[in-house]
């Protein structure tokens, strides 16, 4: 019995060791880590950044006369995994920076790793304020969610004409809490009202049935209902909330971009308005046009805001160890905080001093089954 | 609250309610029987969607072709979770066959993430099941009136098979005690395996009419209706058919009333269930229609 | 008594090279490794508890990521400097005393342990009485609702946000001192009556009973104990990863804590050590499964996910051909490995003992 053990014991341990010490080191190689959840709950837009950052790497392989290296590391949408992959990457791999996470909380586990590590890490679409917050490391190059609430609330407001707003958050979604709690804050300033949010609704990360919050949101007759979540949920809801016979505009975040809420949503999601990062009609700067173009040919469909993103970070931290003329660790954090103006595929670029992209944001609608270009807010 | 609000929520519960109630009949059958949590019920319901999303939308057979093979592919596949996974357990000791069954469910949900991918996919429910009608001020849908009657359909077909058929009166005499049954000229493996396809049959019309109801359907959608209609079935007192029609649509009606009545806890309604099956379990462990079983020693 | 001597000797050489290793590894070892083996220890602990309670008593309790949340949760607030409470509950504030309360690291994570205790005993009341499956369903259900819970309470535990910024006071003195300690505590619980009590239960509640063990009081005992230090893994697991929230502790953690007691062998401490270092490192070595496999002559494509239906299939595979696991219900000791052919074997021993197999 107990050789059986040992010798099961020693087949586990063989597995486990046979596959370390593989990897080879090279010298004339730049290597940026790519931190992105590839399997579990957010692998869908962990796999979208990444092909961002992928074309990123095609177009631009090369930096300081040094072959740029990807290194991808899945952090299985999971804060175990996460801190452990980031590890890796800072201590194993030695990148010199690091691009992700898609999902704000994957983020935050890698943010005392990477700051320790001294390693720059440029977020793509992790939009929640604490990401940077008090991270000299951290940077992102998209906008973060309280500017998302409050660009939803003025185009509820001053486009919509909506006096009166009803919410439905996904209550343990820290990014839908953020995006409701800024959006509730401005709608209160814009129309002076304190009574204005007539409800707000919660439900949870995979429920299907939101009968009940939305017969209540139906008897309080809103102007507008803000819903921000995931995409699936928002897709049924949407859906759920047409078959009632609500009818007002229903908006929500940049999370519902993806072909998976129109096939869910089908017609129930004509009209539905959200706020993003990027649109592919109006090309703001020429890398735009550029990365329209080679994403189109790379991977026979249209891109995504998150691929923009993550083609962005890459771009913006290649142009920042250009400009410090080394890999060191240190100088091109402070290279990549002096960022202003820096033209990416989502617009330009310029780093506050919490690290977080100041830049525009487009609003979306969807229109006979696809995304079309509505407006572009600037921020204040 | 005015009464077409409640009307309407009542319409809303009573088709929730109903859903739970179908499926947690076929989880009732296999406990009564078998005296196990087949905590892979919930993704058996889940690949019965997965199946019937590839009928309709991948290979284009018409739903009234695809919805009964979808049935028997999801026997099938009950039946052969419990011959690799349950049979080799055969008298072992029950906390085995508990962690066996969470192993099934773990692999169930990671195999469909590896084939299918974790990204949800829209279920192709015929538009004759989803269009909605108008009662006055309340909308309903047409599938709210079809849940009821196939729930009540599976439990007359489920009573008769257990109760007037030979087969029935093995199953009867397997969930009684094994050991004898056999003696008694019961083949207990072939017993147990039908009463598994039997029961995955269920979670498969369950899970029909549950992607029509939301047509979204992704590898861990299984998960928290599987919970839900366990705890269903006990409050209805398992084992007991009859009991999980009435769990179903008091855990159903109940949790809508909960978001309808005090929305400041809508946060709490996955609570809700599980606060309602430790009620139950501590002031009448049997269930509402449960009857009390002497503890064999 | 010689062979007591001997076994004393190998024990503190034995813990002598730990430390050595320890300190070693603290100062020469990259982050990568000793944040593994911080996670090793760590899961040492949450398996040795959940083995307390599933192993040793019989409970099949699914309730221990709500015991770790809620250690979690109390030593990383107890923790957190003030500034830092401040900048994240930017949403809502925290209430009153939380905010300013900072306490030493021990202290908080002693008071992680002592709530998930108390939570455990306000739990143990109504659900100890059930049994089987219906216990697994109340426990599962009870953590779950202390996720729920900490998701509403936004003054408290920042709801979704979840906390950031823990002070990383978790090191590898921290977590194996404290995985030693768990095993000693548990041990010397293990062999004292009240353990002798525990495995009766385990093998017949009625029998146990009537020789007059008190089952309440035994099972509650061995309820509260593993809730502790389920409290203090979460705890120290908080302050490893420096951030918390409450999707972390669904239920997926608590089947994750069983592969490891399930894999070491129901019933056995050591077991559940062995397999939670063999369990975590595998899982990091297992990430060539995610990736295309390059052989030269053949690119294998590799499928994402696929490392997780490994690990499903794995327990499964324990269940049905291994039920007992690593080590069954026995716990490593030097008289065992010294009596083992294949230690034999290493010593270059060629012929077997005549008799028994025990060099005495």
């Amino acid at each position: 019995m107990l050789r059986r053990n040992i010798v099961f014991l020693l087949l586990m341990l063989l597995v486990a060791t046979a596959f370390t010490g593989c990897i080879k080191k090279e010298s004339n190689v730049i290597k940026i880590g790519v931190f992105e959840p590839i399997t579990g709950a957010n692998a869908a837009g962990g796999q979208l950044e990444v092909e961002g950052v992928k074309l990123a790497n095609k177009l631009y392989p090369e930096v300081l006369g040094k072959k740029v290296e990807l290194v991808i590391a899945d952090n299985k949408s999971d804060k175990v995994e996460a801190a452990t992959a980031a590890a890796r990457l800072v201590e194993k791999e030695k990148v010199t920076a690091i691009i992700g996470s898609w999902g704000s909380s994957l983020s935050m586990a890698a943010g005392d790793i990477v700051r320790q590590g001294k390693v720059p890490t440029v977020g793509a679409s992790c939009t929640n304020p604490l990401v940077t917050a008090g991270n000299d490391y951290y940077f992102r190059v998209c906008f973060i969610d309280p500017f998302q609430g409050t660009v939803m609330a003025n185009y509820a407001y001053s486009k919509l004409g909506a006096k009166k707003a009803a919410i439905i958050q996904e209550v343990n979604n820290d990014y839908a809490v953020g995006l409701a709690q800024f959006f509730m804050f401005s709608f209160k300033q814009l129309t002076g009202d304190q009574n204005c949010i007539l409800a707000v609704a919660n439900y949870n990360t995979g429920d299907q049935d939101f009968s009940a919050q939305l017969t209540n949101i139906k008897a309080q007759n809103p102007d507008v209902i803000f819903a921000p979540g995931n995409f699936t949920e928002s897709a049924l809801i949407i859906s759920q909330a047409r078959k009632l016979g609500i009818t007002c505009p229903i908006i929500g975040g940049d999370t519902w971009e993806t072909q998976e809420f129109l096939d869910i949503g089908k017609e129930a999601v004509e009209g539905a308005v959200f706020s993003t990062f990027f649109a592919t009609e109006t090309p703001i700067t020429e890398e735009s046009a550029k990365f329209i173009e080679a994403y189109r040919a790379e991977y026979k469909k249209e891109p995504a805001a998150v691929a923009a993103l993550g083609y962005d970070a890459y771009i913006l931290i290649l142009d920042a160890i250009k400009r410090a003329g080394t890999t060191d660790r240190v100088k091109l954090r402070d290279e990549i905080a002096r960022t202003k103006n820096f033209p990416g595929a989502a617009g330009f670029i310029t780093l506050d001093e919490n690290g977080d992209a100041v830049k525009n944001a487009v609003i979306k609608v969807v229109k006979d089954g696809k995304f079309a270009y509505l407006d572009t807010i600037e921020p204040q | 609250m005015t009464l077409d609000l409640f009307l309407q929520h009542l319409s809303n519960g009573i088709s929730l309610g109903s859903l739970y109630a179908l499926i947690a009949i076929g989880y009732t059958m296999v406990y009564g029987i078998l005296r196990l949590i087949n905590f892979a019920h919930g993704d058996i319901f889940m690949m019965a969607t997965y199946f019937a999303f590839f009928g309709i939308a991948t290979f284009g057979i018409p739903w009234f072709i695809t919805f009964p093979l979808v049935l028997v592919l999801t026997a099938a596949l009950g039946m052969g979770v419990e011959a690799v996974a349950y049979r080799p357990l055969r008298g072992a000791p029950k906390i085995s066959l508990l962690i066996s069954a969470i192993g099934v469910s773990f692999f169930l949900e990671n195999l469909t993430i590896v084939l299918f991918g974790g990204v949800p996919k829209p279920f192709p429910a015929p538009a004759i099941f989803t269009d909605v009608v108008q009662v006055g001020t309340v909308a309903i849908q047409k599938l709210t009136f079809y849940i009821p009657i196939v729930t009540f359909i599976s439990l007359l077909g489920l009573v008769y098979l257990i109760n007037k058929t030979k087969t029935g009166m093995a199953m009867r005499a397997v969930s009684m005690d094994q050991e004898i049954a056999q003696v008694m000229g019961v083949n207990i493996n072939q017993t147990i395996a039908l009463t598994f396809g039997l029961g995955s049959f269920l979670a498969a019309v369950g899970g029909i009419m549950w992607g029509m109801k939301f047509p979204q359907i992704q590898p861990l959608m299984g998960v928290v209706p599987g919970l839900k209609c366990f705890i269903a079935a006990v409050i209805g007192g398992i084992g007991n058919i009859a009991g999980a029609v009435i769990g179903g649509f008091i855990l159903g009606i109940g949790e809508i009333m909960l978001v309808a009545f005090l929305p400041n806890l809508t946060g709490y309604r996955d609570a809700f269930a599980f606060i309602l099956l430790i009620l139950i379990l501590m002031s009448k462990p049997t269930g509402i229609l449960g009857e009390k079983t002497a503890e064999k020693v | 008594m010689e062979i007591k001597t001997r076994n004393r000797v190998l024990t503190a050489g034995a813990i002598l090279l730990l430390l050595g290793f320890i300190a070693f590894a603290e100062q020469f070892f990259d982050l990568y490794i000793v944040r593994i083996l911080n996670v090793c220890a760590i899961y040492a602990i949450l398996g040795m508890s959940m083995n307390l309670i599933n192993g040793f008593t019989g409970l099949f309790s699914l309730g221990h990521a709500g015991f770790m949340a809620v250690g979690a949760y109390t030593t990383a607030l107890l923790t957190m400097s003030s500034a830092v409470k401040k900048q994240i509950f930017y949403l809502a504030p925290l209430v009153k005393p939380l905010d300013q309360i900072n306490l030493a690291f021990p202290l908080a994570l002693l008071a992680g342990g002592l709530l998930a205790a108390v939570v455990g005993a306000l739990i143990a009341a109504p659900v100890l009485r059930l049994k089987g499956d219906y216990l697994a369903i109340a426990t599962l259900g009870f953590a779950e609702i202390i996720r729920v819970v900490f998701t509403n309470t936004q003054r408290i535990t920042n709801g979704a946000l979840g906390l950031k910024g823990i002070p990383a006071l978790t090191n590898l003195w921290w977590s194996f001192g404290t995985a030693a300690f768990t095993l000693v505590f548990l041990v010397s619980l293990i062999n004292s009556s009240y353990g002798r009590a525990l495995k009766a239960i385990r093998e017949d509640e009625i029998a146990a009973e009537s020789m007059g063990i008190d089952l309440a009081r035994h099972k509650t005992l061995a309820f509260v104990i593993g809730a502790f230090f389920a409290g203090i893994g979460g705890g120290l697991l908080g302050n490893l990863l420096g951030t918390i929230d409450p999707k972390m502790f669904s239920s997926m953690f608590t089947f994750n804590i069983l592969l490891i007691v399930v894999l070491g062998g129901m019933g056995s401490l050591t077991g559940s050590i062995i397999s939670a270092f063999i369990v975590t490192i595998a899982n990091e070595v297992l990430r060539f499964l995610d990736e295309s496999i390059n052989l030269g002559f053949v690119v294998i494509q590799g499928k994402v996910g696929m490392r997780s239906v490994v690990f499903s299939a794995l327990l499964m595979f324990v269940v049905l051909f291994y039920r007992h696991g690593l080590m069954g219900t026995n716990e490593f000791s030097w008289d065992r490995l010294l009596a083992s052919k294949a230690f034999r074997r290493l010593r270059g021993f060629k012929k077997e003992p005549a008799e028994g197999g025990v060099d005495r």
